[in-house]
């Protein structure tokens, strides 16, 4: 097992994407449980296929991809946002239509540059090696940006996610937070859409917190384990995938399946 | 404490609270009563903040802050399996206690503390509160209304869903909030004969038939007010 780590690791490629993966696990996880909460998870999803398309631009244009994808999704994330506070345009139809144009968008532009399928691959399912120097730098500062914010702020995003009126009636302006739980999930998903894929990258953000969810009832266990169970599953996943030569981002997604099932089986003995 | 002036609020043009002028003191125990849909929600929550005045004035004396107005909203489901223990959510009424600053001080949590204890629902402390009763949930939000406010707080239906018990029981902790502390309190009701019993002044909230009165003079007049809202419902007829 030692011996299996230690070549692992040393692989530059590998452990870029290690770094890059833990980080963003662990942010993934801790705003999944707000996103789930708040039944914005549909929305994580929609910013990935957005992710998607603007890599696609980024490889027409011949441009680093963070550079496009970053701000593009960041945008597309504050108007979603907008348009889910306005009730009155259905949000979930609106994302789903969202999602279908940008992987339009996106393999129209990739095949107009290359004709080849690889990186239409990559960019849907994940390549444990597209991280760049440049690249894991940029996810380095953006993923610790993330979990700073996310624990200073971790107090009022709790109220504003448990009761919006309340915390508004406290003088909170919720409508920040709101922003702010959004740009951070836009900055996780385009960091770990790369090693993850951007089919993939969702799953990330849903599965530790409804993990958790299953067993633990306090905000604050369930943000901490499901960091940890994120956490764990991204090293368990990785290090199958690079036994067993399975592709990253779907080994990881697996592992988080089975354990939201073992979860899931203990909530249901605990109760009877 | 509040002075209200001719306050006018609702949504979009509809006007909901019209021209309602009345004087809120220190120690005061108001019921604002009316039927469904008059407005009795939307009065809070202008008083709290919430919805902004269309014309007219809430001024808050005495060094009264906006944010320091403990707010028990009008029950909505919370999600089935949110996870948030009571002392998660009583704690989060010191809210408005942070401004900049991250995290809770010593003081805040013990004032958590303190008011789950009188309240005795210390034991619920570490329970989930969506696995908690109607009785239960609706204590731990008036716990996080007191957290949030010993000067005044604003009470939306509190006992809507309770058993005769749990809300006898919820009145008695009001009043004797009131009473000792001198927590002036404004409560919205559907339970005018509660009302009578606890309160100083009685706010009814019926479109034109709109009045603010201490008991003592509502029950004197009591008779009058009840042709007068015949009256105005065959007119409205
Ligand atoms: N968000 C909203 N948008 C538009 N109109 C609203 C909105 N909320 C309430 N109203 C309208 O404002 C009026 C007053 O509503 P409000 O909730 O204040 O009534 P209420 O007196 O609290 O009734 P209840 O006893 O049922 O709680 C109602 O006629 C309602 O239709
Ligand atoms: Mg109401």
């Amino acid at each position: 097992m030692i011996q299996i780590f230690s070549e692992m690791f040393s692989y530059t490629f590998i452990l870029r994407a290690i770094i890059v993966g833990l980080l963003v696990s662990l942010c993934a996880s801790i705003l999944g449980v707000v996103l789930v909460l708040k039944r914005y998870s549909m929305i994580g999803d929609g910013l990935s296929h957005v992710g998607f398309g603007a890599l696609g631009i980024a490889t027409v244009l011949n441009v680093a991809p963070l550079k496009i994808a970053l701000p593009t999704v960041i945008i597309v994330a504050f108007l979603l946002l907008k348009i889910s506070e306005n009730s009155k345009i259905k949000g979930d139809s609106l994302i789903a239509l969202i999602s279908a144009s940008s992987l339009a968008i996106g393999i129209f532009a990739i095949s107009l540059k290359s004709g080849v399928n690889t990186d239409i691959n990559n960019f849907l399912f994940g390549s444990i090696l597209a991280m760049s120097k440049s690249d894991l730098i940029l996810s380095i500062i953006c993923s610790i940006l993330v979990l700073i914010l996310f624990i200073i702020f971790y107090n009022k995003i709790f109220a504003v996610t448990f009761d919006e009126n309340f915390a508004k009636a406290s003088g909170i302006k919720t409508n920040i937070y709101n922003i702010v739980i959004s740009v951070l999930t836009a900055v996780t998903i385009v960091i770990g859409m790369r090693i993850m894929g951007s089919l993939l990258i969702s799953s990330l953000i849903i599965f530790p917190s409804l993990t958790s969810m299953q067993i633990f009832k306090k905000f604050k266990f369930v943000v901490i384990t499901s960091a940890i169970i994120s956490v764990v599953c991204f090293m368990i996943g990785i290090t199958i995938s690079y036994i067993f030569g399975t592709p990253t981002g779907a080994s990881i997604v697996i592992i988080n399946l089975i354990v939201f099932i073992i979860f899931w089986i203990i909530s249901i003995i605990k109760r009877h | 404490m509040i002075e209200i002036d001719k306050l006018c609020v609702g949504y979009e043009n509809k006007k909901v609270i019209d021209n309602l002028s009345l004087n809120i003191k220190s120690g005061d125990y108001i019921c604002v009563v009316g039927p469904n849909g008059a407005g009795k929600s939307t009065f809070v929550k202008a008083l709290v903040g919430l919805k902004k005045e269309m014309s007219g004035k809430i001024t808050l004396k005495k060094n009264l802050k906006r944010n320091e107005i403990g707010y028990l909203p009008q029950i909505k489901k919370i999600q089935d399996n949110f996870p948030a223990s009571v002392y998660e959510i009583v704690l989060s009424g010191c809210l408005n206690k942070l401004s900049i600053k991250p995290f809770y001080s010593k003081k805040d949590k013990e004032k958590a503390i303190e008011t789950l204890k009188k309240l005795n629902i210390l034991n619920l402390k570490d329970k989930c509160y969506t696995e908690l009763s109607g009785g239960q949930q609706q204590k731990v939000m008036l716990a996080r209304a007191l957290c949030a406010s010993d000067k005044i707080i604003v009470l939306d239906e509190p006992v809507t869903g309770l058993d005769p018990t749990s809300t006898s029981d919820l009145y008695k902790k009001i009043s004797e909030l009131n009473k000792k502390d001198g927590l002036t309190v404004i409560m919205v009701t559907h339970d005018v004969e509660t009302s009578l019993e606890y309160a100083t002044h009685i706010l009814n909230i019926n479109g034109k038939n709109t009045f603010f009165s201490t008991i003592s003079d509502y029950l004197h007049n009591n008779t009058c007010e009840c042709v007068e809202s015949e009256a105005f419902n065959d007119t409205n007829i």
